[in-house]
């Protein structure tokens, strides 16, 4: 999998934020649009997109958009 | 001794009983007297959940009662009842834009279909009689209030207060319906670890009693829905939240 393609599947869980504020090291959870429901949209989208189970904490534990994607695939296959 | 909330010689169907708020209603009952048929789909929890019930009691049934032969096995071998307890249940947190249709009916079949079919199986059955009380196991969610990722598991429990109602005007005078709404409640519902503790923990501090219900509390309600002492109270919704929808 390609980071490119994780920040766009990333970057269309918001709806006010703008797609080119996503890269690979935007600190997520600065971002204004951030909240507990994004933090669920984010599981369910790494559930449904890549077939792997995110939790709440791995989400507390990243920083960057970077951190999650190393998650996602450290647990791909 | 004076106890109109007592249940002896009343016998009580608890679905759910291998977890959570089924297993603690099945405990208390046992111990206000009840004889508990109890079923569950995990026999090793269900054994467990047995072996914790007072005085000598009827066996433990296993059955996947979202199987239709299993329903109607459990509902012709179980004895006349007093008392079921519809409480098996599940959600699956998921923003509603993530929700599939697979999800959909897995949340609605359990919490919904399941509780109605097994109803309508011991009723068509004539196991419940005169002065029998059905217990609904709802929520707060979906009847006052919803919670992030938890649309369909409100949408289930909103169609279970609906039928609750319908239920409770046909079923009588012979035969109670009521649900309890609990807010939430201390289990494994939400084992999965979409939320964290930290979440969790900010979430207790917006009950106004400063902590989530535990499994017994709500079994005490539904004790007094069980026994005589609510012979009165039919089509009702008794709300146990620690003050979660004051606010």
């Amino acid at each position: 999998m390609e980071i490119n393609d994780f920040i766009s599947n990333f970057a269309a869980q918001f709806d006010e934020t703008d797609a080119s504020e996503f890269t690979a090291n935007t600190e997520f959870k600065s971002l204004e649009e951030w909240s507990s429901l994004m933090s669920l949209s984010i599981i369910a989208m790494a559930d449904e997109e890549y077939a792997v189970k995110v939790k709440g904490d791995d989400i507390k534990n990243a920083t960057t958009i970077q951190d999650l994607f190393d998650v996602v695939v450290s647990r791909m296959n | 001794m004076y106890n109109p909330f007592s249940l002896e010689n009343k016998t009580i169907l608890v679905t759910g009983a291998s977890s959570g708020i089924g297993k603690a209603i099945a405990i208390e009952c046992s111990k206000m007297g009840a004889q508990v048929i109890i079923t569950g789909r995990n026999e090793t929890r269900l054994k467990e959940t047995h072996s914790l019930l007072t005085g000598e009691q009827p066996d433990y049934v296993v059955a996947d009662l979202s199987n239709k032969e299993d329903l109607n096995s459990l509902s012709k071998s179980i004895p006349n009842l007093n008392g079921l307890v519809n409480c098996a249940g599940l959600t699956i947190p998921k923003p509603f834009k993530f929700v599939t249709q697979d999800d959909f009916k897995t949340i609605m079949d359990i919490n919904f279909e399941v509780p109605l079919f097994l109803t309508q199986s011991i009723i068509k059955s004539k196991k419940m009689g005169k002065g029998s009380s059905i217990v609904f196991i709802s929520s707060i969610s979906g009847v006052s209030v919803s919670y992030i990722a938890g649309s369909i598991y409100s949408a289930s429990k909103g169609a279970i207060n609906g039928i609750c109602k319908g239920l409770a005007l046909e079923l009588a005078p012979n035969i109670r319906v009521n649900t309890v709404i609990p807010g939430m409640v201390v289990t494994n519902i939400l084992s999965e670890g979409q939320i964290t503790d930290e979440q969790l923990e900010e979430d207790i501090k917006r009950y106004p009693l400063k902590r989530y219900g535990k499994p017994e509390e709500v079994a005490f309600a539904v004790i007094y829905l069980l026994s005589d002492a609510s012979s009165w109270t039919t089509g009702s919704n008794i709300l146990l939240d620690g003050g979660y929808t004051l606010l």
